[in-house]
């Protein structure tokens, strides 16, 4: 066989996944070492999730906005987006419905979907509102603690235990 | 554990003379704790006994339970290069722990990234079986707790990366041929474009060695868990056959620097003193492929598949005894090699 760039015999049979579909090659060894060092259009290495926080916000938002936006923090867990901007992990569930405006187009951009099309939890899972209010009076359980007001801390434990009584299934 | 080889490294399965395993995950978080970035010791510690509790629920069979926070860091090491724990839950600090089935299939870690992750890996090509597998594990620890999930956005994770299935699938492929013909870099540039990952033995960051690279996928939300599977199920049949075919290649084309290149490896590897880990992943991944296509004949793919993970830093001090420096533990790597290649091809009992 031929190469097909010249008229040496193709030593080289180089198979090209494309879109899932290969496609064969048959090049002498010169140009088999030229067609595999040429750079290809997708090279660029997938884009990490911090690059696309950057891109994301640096469209469409001054300065101000960014400033204002990154100030906002999650009632629950108490996560301002500036710390998420800055470590890629999110604090609590419950961020997906407070940044939901900001995280929306980030996922649709990460996953190019916007929708769960998998598993469900048993029973339809949901009640993601009511658990997540454990963590935010845990939170504050905390807080008070710390700001010595413990008559504030003790109606919080019970309100904690109350809810912890009801949210666990038993093993 | 120490002188085993665990699931990964059997040597068996479909497709195991280019396919090392196949790997599922799923990431899981409680629906009534924060996260690990703003969870603080009374929780790490309330979701680590909630989570165990629920496991020891759910599981019938005997497991177990390995607190990592109180590991030394030789044996946290150990795990990680065994892949019972991620190379991020081994170094990372507080409350955490795995619990592992005594045959290595199953790992489940707490408090890495996420509250929970979910393992399953099988020696060889079987995505179906390890999925089938962590699917009836998730729906039986639901039963137990409640995991953080939103009805548009599925599962929800710590990084918006893993939302919706929380579901990875790995495959790790053993290339030398695609590698030494330099059509390698292709193969990851075409994987690329129908979105999967490429990365080395150890997952993100990990430097490629020994020619073991691994493919995932990279989105997790907008698909069912079996599409993701399938996706990546039915590329690596693909690259199995490139990799088949690159060494028939190479066989045809230069059989003799082949054998010689084979032979040299496994002379070395049977004589050297002093070796490094490096080297000994590069040498081995030769010998590996010499086996695979008759050119060494009195070695079998479980010996060779055992001394790349027990030539490891880790196992290697783990398997003397004793804590080495750089300098012992090639020194002891070389005679390991020595003993365990030196006309003794048979693979030993487990």
């Amino acid at each position: 066989m031929r190469c097909q760039k010249c008229e040496k015999p193709a030593t080289f049979h180089i198979t090209e996944l494309a879109g899932g579909k290969p496609q064969e090659l048959h090049l002498c060894e010169e140009h088999a070492k030229e067609y595999l060092r040429q750079p290809d259009a997708a090279e660029e290495a997938s884009p990490s999730l911090a690059g696309m926080l950057a891109q994301q916000l640096a469209v469409g938002q001054t300065a101000a906005e960014l400033a204002r936006l990154d100030q906002q923090a999650c009632p629950v867990c108490g996560i301002t987006f500036f710390e998420f901007r800055n470590q890629g992990r999110l604090g609590c569930p419950h961020d997906y419905v407070g940044f939901k405006k900001e995280l929306g187009p980030l996922i649709l951009n990460i996953h190019g979907e916007s929708e769960h099309r998998g598993k469900r939890p048993p029973g339809g899972g949901g009640g993601t509102d009511e658990l997540t209010k454990l963590i935010r009076l845990r939170r504050e359980m905390r807080e008070a603690i710390t700001e010595e007001n413990y008559e504030r801390a003790s109606e919080l434990r019970d309100e904690i235990r109350q809810m912890e009584k009801t949210t666990r299934r038993a093993p | 554990m120490v002188t085993s080889s665990g699931e990964w490294l059997r040597g068996s399965g479909p497709e195991s003379d280019i396919v090392i395993s196949s790997r599922i995950r799923l990431a899981r978080n409680l629906a009534h704790f924060p996260f690990i970035s703003r969870a603080d010791a009374s929780d790490r510690a309330e979701i680590e006994k909630q989570l165990r509790d629920a496991i020891g629920a759910a599981v019938e069979n005997p497991l177990d339970y390995v607190d990592v926070n109180k590991l030394a860091p030789i044996d946290r090491q150990f795990l990680a290069e065994r892949q019972l724990i991620s190379r991020e839950h081994a170094e990372s600090e507080g409350a955490r722990s795995v619990v592992i089935d005594p045959s290595e299939q199953i790992s489940l870690m707490i408090n890495e990234e996420d509250h929970l992750r979910i393992q399953v890996m099988h020696s060889g090509l079987d995505l179906l079986t390890a999925w089938e597998q962590i699917n009836a594990l998730d729906d039986r620890l639901q039963q137990y707790v409640t995991f953080a999930f939103h009805d548009k956005l599925g599962f929800l994770t710590a990084c918006p990366t893993n939302v919706g299935t929380g579901l990875r699938v790995s495959v790790m492929l053993h290339l030398p041929a695609l590698v030494l013909t330099e059509q390698i870099e292709r193969v990851f540039r075409s994987l690329q474009k129908i979105n999967l990952a490429v990365r080395g033995l150890y997952g993100e960051g990990s430097q490629f060695m020994g020619d073991f690279y691994q493919i995932s996928n990279q989105l997790t939300l907008g698909r069912s868990e079996l599409d993701l599977v399938k996706q990546v199920g039915d590329v690596v049949p693909q690259i199995i056959d490139y990799e088949r075919k690159a060494r028939e290649a190479l066989v045809r084309q230069s059989n003799e620097s082949l054998h010689d290149r084979v032979s040299r490896a496994y002379g070395i590897l049977r004589t050297a003193q002093t070796i490094s880990s490096e080297e000994t992943m590069h040498l081995l991944s030769s010998v590996r492929m010499g086996v695979n296509l008759g050119l060494i004949h009195d070695l079998e793919i479980p010996t060779i598949n055992k001394l790349f993970i027990h030539t490891q830093p880790a196992h290697l001090q783990k398997l003397r005894g004793t804590e080495l420096d750089t300098a012992d533990r090639n020194k002891e790597r070389a005679r390991y090699l020595r003993e365990h290649l030196d006309g003794q091809g048979r693979p030993e009992q487990n």
